[in-house]
């Protein structure tokens, strides 16, 4: 340690990483001054730009959240999330790989590196966050668990399931949900795990279950995969709250914001009134500050992030605001005709809210 | 003096030894330590503290009695028990019907050869994993719905949901009759070694087998009797959905059981071949010009020699069982593999504890299964005077 008198006669004592410390800060004043404004370093940006494409986990096929259909093309509402992340961070939508992940497979996929984010029907836990290195990065959908049974069983809720056998994919939140929800009410139903939700699914179609249980939203999918879909019902009372949305890893907070904030400009569209048809003219004609802020024709929120000015003009143009997106995809112009119910906005009677632009 | 050591061969050898164990141990420690300082910077829980969280998954199938409430140690050990069961009983029952097959493919009779020599052929180019899923799509549909369950006396159902079979309501009365059953064996055994030294020295006979009918099935029949009548039973009863009550053998454990079985002892059959095909033939035409039968050839000379032939590949085959009875995982049947690397791996995340924990299981547990193996080895081995 080392005594320094500064210019203004004021005593200071540094030590050595202090100096270091100093160094690095004049350093960055001097580059900011030039740049106008420095940025976290983010290696995930800079990797997804290196290599050209966004990879994003998704479920290996949920009908209406991630499926691919017979050309390899995938759709759905949190591959859609996906497009619009690609089309803010690189300009092009189409600029997505896809991994799909089982149940079993998504951590270590997004632990590993392997992927940038997941966006795949992942309930929201505390103790997924709290130990297994993941954030939540918002909301895209408020799903509630619930069962599909034959008709001819003439149960309508999950009470009368006393006394039957479940199918359920082995490390789902519906697993515990489950266990936990029939033990409470001390109703005797066995619980069969099986390691993928497609085993799940192909078993209680054999006949080996009374029940399969998934939220409403991924059932409403994966009824279609049933040899006679008709043959049955899905339970409209849900046993629990599963709010999903897209999960990143510890570390590099500026990705992290980038994954929240584009999600949370699908919905601030929606409620702005921005669309994918309209947004040419919103960006050139809008007077509302709010939707110049969000469509880079005023300020300049993109490069805050380190991306360009025009990130949501961009996402919003490929893909379409949240609404539209869920319209699309699970809504009423898809096969599944899923309400808005919770996953409508706040102004409109659902759950869906998102911060200010500002 | 150092280069006298240094030539000195054991010296030398001794100082390898050290120096490759050290490193070994060294790059261990290196790994491990790396690994749990990148999983703390990544924010990843480790330890293995997590054993002790509430388990909270159901197990349909359990023998040790484990309840969702349980911890994860639990849940691991219902896993280590399910794994170990239908191990088991698939090495047993693979090596009576592997003996059959491989009896069957040695006859003369041409037919019983052929469908034999098939069975082995068939069974040896075909991947496991189609065998487990064959039998386990083949079990569920071939069975049929709850309500229409096949039954016997009312009492024992068999359905799609499995073997439904009236429980106990407690099982000390069994262990007792186990324990007399297991007595009543061990003494037949010293009434039997007791009755040839008897014969060898004197000449005389002894009704061993008239002894043996009352010691090893009337002793276990009245044992089990008793048992029964003095413990409750909770019988099986036609529910809303399912059968209620009683304990539930599940079609999991039947198609994996079945395909273990039928699997192994294809390999089973041809060790069988090639050990009595080992045996020279002067072995049976001399065992035949003393007089002795077909069926006392195979049993006192043919299958004594075998068996020193046959022993060693059949460790393998037991080995193989223990690790193919994962296959479990494919078809939801609750092992080690389902239950503590799916379910509470997911749930905890820790995947390099569990990981290595199961490791450790199916490497303890084969380790025992070679150690007994080696011990027999060693006891039926030709011992040269």
């Amino acid at each position: 340690m080392r005594d320094f008198v500064n210019k203004n006669g004021e005593d200071v004592t540094m030590t050595k990483t202090n100096l270091t410390a100093v160094i690095a800060a004049t350093a960055m004043l001097a580059g900011g001054a030039a740049v106008a404004q420095t940025l976290v370093p983010s290696p995930t940006l800079d990797a997804i730009r290196a290599r050209g494409n966004l990879e994003c986990g998704v479920h290996v096929g949920v009908p209406g959240f991630s499926f691919p259909n017979d050309k390899g093309e995938w759709s759905g509402l949190d591959v859609d999330y996906c497009r619009a992340l690609a089309a803010a961070v690189l300009g092009d939508a189409g600029k997505v790989k896809f991994t799909p992940t089982t149940v079993q497979q998504r951590w270590p996929v997004l632990q590993s590196g392997q992927v940038d984010l997941l966006s795949r029907n992942t309930t929201i836990t505390f103790s997924r966050n709290a130990t297994l290195g993941v954030n939540f990065q918002g909301i895209n959908f408020y799903e509630g668990q619930t069962f599909i049974v034959r008709k001819a069983s003439k149960a309508t809720a999950a009470k009368d399931l006393d006394g039957a056998s479940v199918c359920v994919a082995a490390g789902s939140t519906e697993e515990k949900n489950a266990a936990d929800w029939f033990r409470e009410r001390n109703l005797k139903v066995t619980i069969t795990n099986f390691q993928k939700n497609d085993d799940a699914i192909a078993a209680y179609d054999a006949g080996r279950c009374d029940a399969y249980t998934a939220g409403v939203g991924a059932l409403a999918g994966q009824r279609a995969k049933l040899k006679t879909p008709d043959d049955h019902i899905i339970m409209a009372e849900p046993i629990s709250n599963d709010p999903q949305g897209p999960v990143t890893r510890y570390g590099d907070e500026r990705w992290q914001a980038v994954v929240r904030w584009v999600l949370n400009g699908m919905i601030a569209a929606e409620n702005l009134g921005v669309t994918s048809k309209n947004v040419d003219d919103m960006r050139a004609n809008s007077k509302n500050a709010e939707v110049r802020r969000l469509l880079g024709a005023e300020g300049n929120f993109g490069q805050m992030l380190g991306l360009s000015n025009d990130w949501m003009y961009n996402a919003i143009k490929a893909v379409g605001n949240y609404g539209e997106s869920f319209d699309r995809t699970v809504g009423k112009d898809s096969s599944l005709k899923l309400e808005r119910g919770q996953n409508a906005l706040w102004t409109k009677g659902g759950l869906l809210f998102t911060p200010p632009f500002q | 003096m150092l280069r006298r050591l240094f030539y000195d061969a054991r010296i030398r050898d001794l100082f390898w030894q050290v120096a490759i164990s050290a490193s070994l141990v060294g790059l261990t420690v290196f790994f491990v330590r790396n690994a749990s300082q990148n999983m703390v910077n990544a924010g990843i829980a480790s330890g293995f503290d997590f054993l002790w969280r509430s388990a909270g998954i159901d197990v349909p199938f359990t023998l040790t009695g484990y309840k969702s409430s349980d911890n994860i140690w639990a849940l691991f050990w219902a896993g280590v028990t399910n794994t170990l069961f239908v191990s088991l009983i698939s090495m047993l029952l693979a090596t009576l019907l592997g003996f059959v097959i491989g009896l069957a493919r040695l006859s003369s009779h041409w037919l019983l050869s052929a469908i034999a020599g098939a069975y082995v052929e068939f069974v040896r180019n075909i991947p496991l994993l189609f065998f487990v899923l064959f039998w386990y799509f083949g079990v569920i549909a071939a069975l049929p719905q709850p309500r229409d369950s096949l039954n016997l006396f009312s009492a024992i159902f068999l359905n799609n949901r499995g073997l439904t079979v009236p429980a106990a309501t407690s099982g000390a009365p069994f262990q007792w009759a186990l324990a007399a059953i297991l007595f009543a064996f061990a003494a037949q055994w010293l009434v039997s070694r007791w009755a040839a030294r008897r014969k060898a020295e004197t000449g005389a006979d002894t009704p061993v087998l008239a002894i043996g009918l009352v010691l090893c099935a009337l002793v276990p029949i009245a044992a089990l009797v008793w048992a029964a009548r003095s413990t409750g039973w909770d019988m099986p009863q036609a529910g809303r959905f399912n059968l209620r009550g009683g304990f539930v053998i599940i079609p999991e454990f039947v198609a994996l059981l079945a395909a273990l079985v039928t699997y192994t002892a294809g390999f089973v059959a041809e060790i069988v071949r090639g050990g009595i095909g080992a045996v020279a033939r002067g072995q049976r035409e001399a065992a035949a010009s003393l007089g002795l039968k077909p069926g006392q050839i195979l049993r006192f000379v043919v299958i004594p020699q075998a068996m020193r032939v046959m022993i060693p590949p059949m460790t393998s085959q037991y080995l193989n069982v223990l690790k193919n009875s994962s296959f479990g995982a494919a078809i939801a049947y609750p092992d080690v593999v389902s239950l503590f690397m799916g379910s509470a791996l997911n749930d905890t995340g820790q995947a390099i504890e569990i990981i290595a924990m199961t490791l450790a299981v199916y490497l303890f547990f084969g380790l025992i299964v070679s150690a007994l193996m080696n011990w027999y080895n060693a006891r039926i081995a030709l011992v040269t005077r």
